[in-house]
């Protein structure tokens, strides 16, 4: 398997509700942020192997113009061996979006865009504190396409406070009406130290029952399903395998992939490590030439098979049993027979050709299935 | 010998009886303030969280009275609790006087009745002192008028203090050293002295507490216990200073310590004798029993691996208390474990607390149970105290339970709720007294199982903390007995298992369920939860499953985070016991034990 790169972004000129991305609302470090990003690329030259995917993640990458872009993707193909189809991510605002934006994105090689859209509802967009509106997520989506984009990805939010599963649904028909590639529908997570998390400690917000979340997800994943997608992972949905997220897979199953950028998290080997979660510390150690690393773990044996189960029971593709015990020297079946048994009769999981998949109501406490 | 003194300070729960041992230590000047601590006798941290004394402890006061004259004052202090009734009373026959400790606010209290009677069993001068008069609630005239009342004292006699603001203290010694006598004994008669207790110290093994009553005791002299009928030699007495002061000698009317080279606590027993092996007494000192267990359980470790770790532990608990009893046994929900016997349901706690807090295990106790008695078809008597162990009904010929005498004391207000919670716990026999206005005294007898059940917390609960609560061993009674089962997800529990009398039996189930109900967490399916007697099921409640339990997003490449969070939940699983695929958490099997208002 080949590595990926991840480039934290971490730029926004607000911040939204339900989103705990490290990022800053001012803008004027982003050259500087540059020159340390160039840097840092110098620090792992020859580290990795060969790369097939490039992901710009934020905070949000489409304030940068398409100069500073190309700047960063250029800086890539210099330090960093790319295979020729890797699969160039960018993730966008919709209001930042224009015609010519989305052309000149294009030009750099970014062959595959992820468009925050969130809700087609403007009372759920005004709730989770979106700085867009649902006809600049239209547009934005026609300026993708116009500029000639193949591969598009929504993402998508449900399970806001006061939504119900008709509005929620009326956006998902929105969304398909544009038949794009790939969809990620997210349900609202409240993290405590948001602007969501500080209405939600006061009181002031309420979270969704559980029940009504899992109607959430089942309509949500019965619904794309019968429109042609796969539901690959938890919150990801592809128009056929070929336009799932080539990135995103290598955290699931342990690839190798590098992190660049402020709060960036890579992961090589049995190690994991992320960068300062702050630009103005990322910037200095940076340039003193050291790896601006806030902290490494080198994972156990142990930790690495619950993160494989956690991983690999989020995703359709599931867990290959012989593949599991090879690399984490553990027999499920085995070990945890009367376990998996149960909840094999439960409807959670199939066991079958030597895989343990998880059903669509597994997928829907894939949390609880990777502690059995 | 007539410049010492010994005493204890009696008093019902929580009327103050730590806090001034504690100003009567500071007072004395035998610890600094520097190294002075609260509740400084109750050495253990459970004691002093909880505001009781489990263990017997000793002190030497050294005190020069307004005489000016130089006394030894030895405090033996005394678990305030009715399961160690027995250790109060050898601590008692080691003195000449007690304080007996009254909360001005509170007033006498059954216990407060309880200890006097022990005291005066004793022929102990008693002095009465009102403590808390700093409360506002405190009514030192009506306490006066109790203690003449109900106790029978002259209240003229009684001295008044707060312990907690420390006035009154000095009083209270001159009191010790004016109206209670010294010790009398002859120091060149044969040795006689009574244990009182026994600790444990790793480096010297048992440390006896005793107090001479004849002769002279000095290192090197063999001793004898008189009714364990074993010998040892003396390495080492000396007094109850802090720390420890060795002494060449003690003698008659001394309180002291002996070290002699005995390995456990429970190589002695309380109450025995000791004598020289070589010019023996001729009868041991009076008031000898063996220590019985009333209240049994089992002891399950969480993790069938720490089975080894528990045996080990429960070794060493067993070095430093003598009343606890245990020994081997298996259930088939919890795997292998050990039967335990306790002096009550209090001792039951402390031993439960203490496993975990200073051995840092995680266990399960079953549910408690008395000792029944079954008499056979083939005339065989069987005595009972693990349902594990029920005999086949079709073999019952009779079945008894024990029972006790209870004495309760509780303003007159709640005489109707009193009443009924023991008419529901089965008493019988009550006779009722007014010893005063507004207050009574209820003796009841009760079956002793529906006693250990949640009796007191329920008593205390109804009588808003007031009531209180002391009771006797009687006799065993004929009794119509059944035993439950639960059952999760068809898999029966032995652990959860109880003897219980039929006409509460269905009660007891429901409740069983339902307690259960609230502990067990849901998990990824439907459990159903049943009480059964035989095969006839009986009650039934169900948790249902959850549905949903996902993180959304889970990319970025931060993984580290949420594995952390799975690695805490897996944890914490870790401390449940797994029953089929059934997690059934510590706090089930200790919910099913407590009552519906607490």
């Amino acid at each position: 398997m080949m590595s990926g790169i991840y480039i934290h972004i971490p730029f926004c000129l607000s911040k939204c509700g339900y989103c705990d991305f490290y990022s800053v609302t001012s803008t004027e470090k982003i050259p500087r942020f540059i020159d340390s990003l160039l840097k840092e690329m110098e620090m792992y030259r020859g580290c990795f192997n060969r790369f097939d995917t490039l992901y710009l993640g934020g905070g949000t990458p489409s304030l940068l113009d398409s100069a500073q872009l190309a700047e960063i993707i250029d800086g890539v193909h210099k330090h960093f061996p790319l295979s020729a189809d890797t699969e160039i991510t960018i993730e966008v605002n919709p209001g930042d979006l224009s015609r010519e934006t989305a052309e000149s994105l294009f030009k750099t090689g970014i062959n595959r865009i992820s468009i925050g859209i969130q809700s087609f509802d403007e009372n759920i967009l005004s709730f989770i504190g979106r700085r867009h509106s649902s006809a600049d997520a239209i547009s934005a989506i026609e300026d993708v396409r116009n500029a000639g984009f193949g591969n598009m990805g929504l993402d998508l939010i449900y399970g806001v406070p006061g939504q119900d599963i008709i509005s929620w649904l009326e956006t998902l028909h929105t969304a398909l009406s544009f038949t794009p590639e790939h969809l990620s529908c997210y349900q609202l997570t409240i993290e405590p130290s948001t602007p969501l998390g500080m209405k939600y400690r006061a009181g002031e917000i309420d979270v969704s029952d559980e029940d009504l979340l899992y109607e959430f997800f089942m309509k949500t994943s019965e619904l794309l399903e019968a429109s042609g997608y796969m539901h690959y992972e938890v919150s990801n949905f592809a128009r056929g395998s070929e336009f799932m997220s080539r990135h995103n897979r290598k955290y699931w199953d342990h690839t190798p992939y590098l992190g660049l950028g402020p709060a960036a998290h890579s992961f090589s080997g049995n190690r994991r490590w992320w960068n300062h979660r702050c630009v103005d510390r990322y910037i200095k150690e940076v340039n003193k030439e050291i790896p601006p690393i806030e902290k490494s773990e080198i994972l156990t044996l142990e930790q690495l098979r619950l993160e494989a189960l956690y991983l690999g029971l989020r995703t359709k593709m599931g867990i290959d049993l012989q593949d599991f015990s090879e690399r984490y020297a553990f027999d499920l079946l085995d070990k945890k027979n009367e376990m998996l048994n149960r909840i094999s009769e439960e409807g959670l999981i199939i066991i079958q050709d030597n895989h343990i998949y998880p059903t669509r109501r597994g997928l829907a406490m894939s949390d609880s299935l990777s502690l059995i | 010998m007539k410049n010492i003194r010994n005493f204890s300070i009696i008093a019902h729960i929580d009327h103050g009886k730590s806090t001034l041992a504690d100003r009567m230590i500071q007072y004395s000047g035998v610890v600094d303030d520097r190294n002075f601590k609260d509740q400084i006798l109750d050495s253990m941290d459970i004691e002093r969280e909880r505001g009781i004394t489990i263990k017997s402890q000793a002190i030497t006061l050294p005190y020069r009275s307004r005489d000016g004259e130089d006394y030894t004052l030895n405090l033996i202090d005394t678990p305030g609790h009715v399961d160690f009734s027995y250790e109060v009373s050898r601590s008692l026959a080691s003195c000449e006087g007690v304080l007996l400790l009254i909360d001005a606010a509170q007033g006498v209290q059954a216990q407060t009745v309880a200890n006097l009677y022990m005291a005066m069993e004793h022929d102990l001068e008693i002095i009465p002192v009102i403590n808390k008069i700093d409360l506002p609630s405190a009514d030192v005239d009506k306490v006066m008028e109790q203690i003449d009342s109900e106790l029978g004292l002259d209240p003229y006699m009684s001295l008044s203090c707060s312990a907690k603001e420390g006035t009154g203290v000095e009083e209270i010694l001159e009191a010790i050293v004016h109206n209670i006598p010294p010790p009398k004994g002859d120091p060149e008669a044969e040795l006689a002295a009574t244990i009182f207790d026994a600790q444990y110290d790793p480096f010297r093994g048992t440390i006896i507490h005793c107090r001479i009553f004849d002769g002279t005791i000095r290192g090197g002299d063999v001793v004898r216990l008189m009714h364990d009928e074993t010998v040892h030699k003396v390495e080492e007495v000396g007094a109850f200073l802090l720390p420890r002061q060795k002494k060449d000698s003690l003698s008659a009317g001394d309180v002291g310590y002996i070290i002699a080279g005995i390995k456990t606590v429970s190589d002695v027993q309380i109450g025995d004798t000791i004598t020289l092996d070589k010019r023996p007494c001729k009868e041991p000192l009076p008031g000898f029993n063996e220590s019985k267990s009333v209240v049994f359980a089992s002891i399950y470790p969480i993790a069938s691996d720490d089975y080894e770790e528990l045996a080990v532990a429960l070794e060493k608990y067993k070095l430093n208390d003598a009343s606890f009893a245990y020994q081997k046994d298996s259930s088939i929900a919890l795997g292998q474990g050990f039967r335990c016997g306790f002096l009550g349901l209090l001792h039951l706690e402390i031993v439960q607390e203490r496993l975990e807090r200073e051995y840092d295990l995680s266990i399960i106790l079953s549910v408690p149970s008395v000792r029944y008695r079954f008499t056979l078809n083939d005339g065989e008597v069987v005595y009972i105290d693990n349902p594990a162990y029920y005999p086949d009904p079709m073999s019952i010929a009779t079945s008894e339970e024990p029972y006790i005498r209870a004495a309760m004391m509780f303003p007159e207000r709640h005489m109707g709720a009193v009443m009924k919670l023991c008419k529901e716990k089965r008493g019988e026999n009550s006779t009722l007294s007014y010893p005063s206005p507004g207050r009574i005294e209820l003796v009841i007898e009760m079956p002793l199982a529906d006693v250990i059940y949640d009796f007191y917390d329920r008593l205390k609960s109804i009588t808003q903390g007031y009531g209180s609560f002391d009771y006797d061993i009687l006799d065993y009674r004929q009794s119509s007995l059944a035993l439950l089962d639960i059952l999760v997800n068809g898999d029966r529990v032995d652990a959860l298992s109880q003897i219980v009398h039929r006409s509460s039996a269905r009660a007891r189930g429901l409740r069983a369920c339902e307690r259960l109900k609230e502990e067990i967490p849901r998990q990824m399916f439907k459990i159903a939860i049943q009480g059964a007697i035989g095969g006839e099921v009986i009650s039934r409640t169900t948790i249902s499953a959850y549905r949903k339990d996902v993180t959304a997003k889970c990319y970025g490449g931060d993984i580290t985070r949420k594995r952390k969070l799975l690695e805490k939940q897996k944890k914490g699983k870790k401390r449940m016991k797994m029953v089929g695929s059934v997690a059934i958490p510590q706090s089930a099997f200790v919910a099913i034990l407590k009552s519906d208002n607490t």
